[in-house]
């Protein structure tokens, strides 16, 4: 069994990596990975997730900046020499050697004799749940298997930080979230610093310890999960986790000055000219007040629009002004289209960041994770609220 | 069943031309009403003249000269064809196409002044280099399509466990191709073992190979003779499609690439 690595961190600083054209594809990153932890490296595909993966394993050599493993730089030690294990998005396994050499591949290169090899492949083997595999032929293997093995390939040298690129992304989902709760079962009984690029917000929210939101090339945001949803550093890390409502308007403290009237929102703005961000499942959707009690932070709102979506609903509700918000509800809660309801929004969810363009609500979509994705908060345009109506 | 009906029609097609060579080859005299020849021993005995064994040396030298050259540069052009798109990658495919398009007959007759300006002429050296014109290119082909079958990031990932460009290549990228490399070199080496008229041209008549002999032999109209030096030409690459066809055949990697070109 593998002693677990007195375990170092890794640390990217000032890294910028560009193509011959000159075009630069990763732009002054500044990334730390903590000793013993799983950081999911998460982005939009094209976003550089891939190049600074392979620049740190020694594949790329940047332009500035430094890789520290453990405090000290790698940058002067070829790929063939770090102390890292990379596992690609495909298996990449050598066809021509069993399932067993290509485990025993990385030690053969260090030179450890052939009954060692063996022994010490099968013992991955077995950690990785293929026992018995060693004698096979790589093409017998099925794709999970076959990922499983380049893992066992990758972790048999004992790398001091092991990077994933997005190593399950062509495994079917079920067998997916096993593969997902292997690694994170190896990543801590080995103890290796692991980094793990993503482009699937799920799977980087599921596995990781720390996440690192990357946008075009930089790091735009690093943290906790949760952070992510509960308190976004930036609009764009809000946005790509699924913060689909945008309210533009004026900060002035923790008050919000804005089409629905004023709001109270969390601290931490920038006075001025903002965009309110809340996430669909902060909005409280409940029975209009009597119109004697001013409830605080309450809109009336019209639900113009209702999904079931099983463990929850997925609701569109037209305010007044010409706003139109998204929010989730329990499935339970029985709404007609064309009801009128209260939509409270909680000030301690309701996060303000400073509106990056006059036009802030004309940013580009393509942040946005997946087809899942709902946007809402814009001024209504009228082609949309016709559709509704519909 | 219908397989083995396949195989030998297929297998008749390939041995029926032999059997008036065989005829011939042991043949004195063969005139019309005769249905089986007087035997004589004078072609086969031709076989072993010593013209002939010096013949069939500098033939086997220069084709395994130019398998094994043609087999190095068409790997390396097959590589950038086959993984790298490039700027102008169409154009350095139509100039490898090239000597398979145009008559090397044209092409030789426009560079032998320049073999012969540098000393290249009537030479070994020059007729295997000239001979790399019509390989080449068929080379190039079947490297192209085995490395269209070959992911390049299997070297990288060779590289982070800790190879060395020289064990990355022989460890991994020659196993991977290594059927197509051998398929490539067959080619070249039958290319150049047939090749008649660039030998003649370069060698200037001082390079004899056996297609030499042969021509030679069919021009003074001795039957028997050119019989016996036809089956002595025709049985090494036989050989060697024999010995490689498990290649060319069924699943293999190269198999698949050759159907797919």
């Amino acid at each position: 069994m593998p002693q677990p690595s007195t375990s170092v961190d890794l640390r990217v600083t000032g890294l910028r990596v560009a193509y011959q054209r000159g075009t630069t594809v990763v732009d002054d990153v500044d990334l730390g990975v903590a000793a013993n932890t799983l950081t999911a490296l998460l982005g939009p595909s094209g976003c550089g997730k891939t190049t600074l993966l392979k620049t740190v394993a020694g594949l790329l050599t940047p332009e500035t900046g430094d890789v520290r493993i453990g405090g000290t730089s790698v940058l002067d030690l070829p790929a063939e020499r770090r102390p890292v294990g990379l596992v690609f998005q495909k298996p990449l396994l050598f066809g021509h050697l069993s399932v067993g050499d290509n485990v025993g591949f990385g030690l053969r290169m260090r030179g450890v004799p052939k009954p060692a090899r063996r022994r010490r492949a099968a013992e991955m083997l077995d950690l990785v749940g293929l026992p018995d595999l060693a004698r096979c032929r790589v093409e017998e293997l099925s794709g999970g298997q076959e990922q499983r093995v380049a893992l066992a390939r990758a972790m048999v040298l004992d790398p001091k930080v092991l990077l994933l690129d997005e190593p399950f992304s062509q495994l079917d989902a079920d067998l997916r979230s096993r593969m997902r709760e292997l690694l994170r079962r190896l990543q801590r009984e080995l103890a290796i610093t692991t980094l793990f690029v993503t482009h699937d917000q799920q799977e980087a929210v599921e596995v990781a310890d720390a996440i690192a939101l990357m946008l075009d090339g930089r790091i735009e945001a690093q943290g906790r999960p949760a952070d992510f949803f509960t308190a976004p550093a930036t609009l764009r890390a809000a946005r790509f986790f699924g913060a689909t409502n945008e309210i533009p308007g004026t900060l002035s403290g923790t008050e919000f000055c804005c089409a629905l009237g004023t709001l109270r929102v969390a601290a931490g703005g920038r006075d001025g000219s903002s965009l309110l961000i809340v996430r669909p499942e902060a909005l409280r959707l409940g029975n209009p007040a009597p119109a004697t009690s001013e409830q605080p932070n309450t809109v009336p709102v019209t639900v113009i629009d209702v999904r079931y979506r099983g463990t929850h609903q997925s609701v569109r509700l037209r305010c007044p002004v010409e706003t139109i918000l998204a929010a989730t509800v329990p499935s339970a809660l029985r709404l007609e289209v064309g009801e009128q309801m209260a939509l409270r929004l909680p000030p301690d969810s309701c996060r303000v960041f400073p509106a990056e363009h006059p036009q802030g609500e004309d940013q580009p979509g393509e942040d946005q994770p997946g087809e899942d994705s709902k946007r809402a908060g814009q001024p209504v345009a009228p082609e949309r609220t016709e559709r509704s109506h519909a | 069943m219908r397989r083995a009906v396949g195989s030998g029609l297929l297998a008749t097609g390939l041995l029926l031309p032999f059997i008036p060579l065989l005829l011939w080859a042991v043949a004195g005299d063969f005139r019309y009403p005769a249905v089986v020849p007087e035997l004589s021993g004078r072609g086969l005995d031709m076989i072993f003249d010593r013209a002939v064994l010096d013949a069939l040396l500098t033939s086997l030298t220069i084709a395994g000269v130019v398998a094994v050259l043609a087999a190095v540069i068409g790997a390396g052009a097959g590589r950038a064809l086959g993984l790298y798109a490039f700027r102008g990658r169409r154009f350095v495919q139509f100039l490898l196409l090239a000597p398979a398009i145009v008559p090397t007959l044209a092409v030789t007759l426009g560079i032998q002044v320049y073999f012969i300006r540098y000393g290249l002429a009537d030479s070994v050296a020059g007729v295997v280099l000239v001979q790399l014109i019509p390989t080449v290119p068929y080379v190039s082909l079947v490297m192209a399509s085995a490395f269209a079958n070959f992911d390049v990031e299997s070297e990288d990932a060779a590289r982070v466990l800790g190879a060395g460009p020289l064990r990355r290549l022989i460890l991994v990228t020659v196993p991977a191709v290594g059927p197509g490399l051998v398929v490539a070199a067959l080619f070249a080496f039958l290319i150049s073992w047939s090749e008649y008229i660039l030998t003649l041209l370069i060698g200037g008549g001082v390079v004899r190979t056996l297609p030499l002999l042969l021509f030679a032999e069919i021009g003074s109209a001795d039957l028997p003779a050119a019989a016996a030096l036809s089956l002595v030409i025709a049985l090494p690459p036989l050989l060697l499609v024999a010995l490689t066809s498990r290649l060319l055949t069924g699943g293999t990697p190269v198999a698949v690439g050759m159907r797919r070109l």
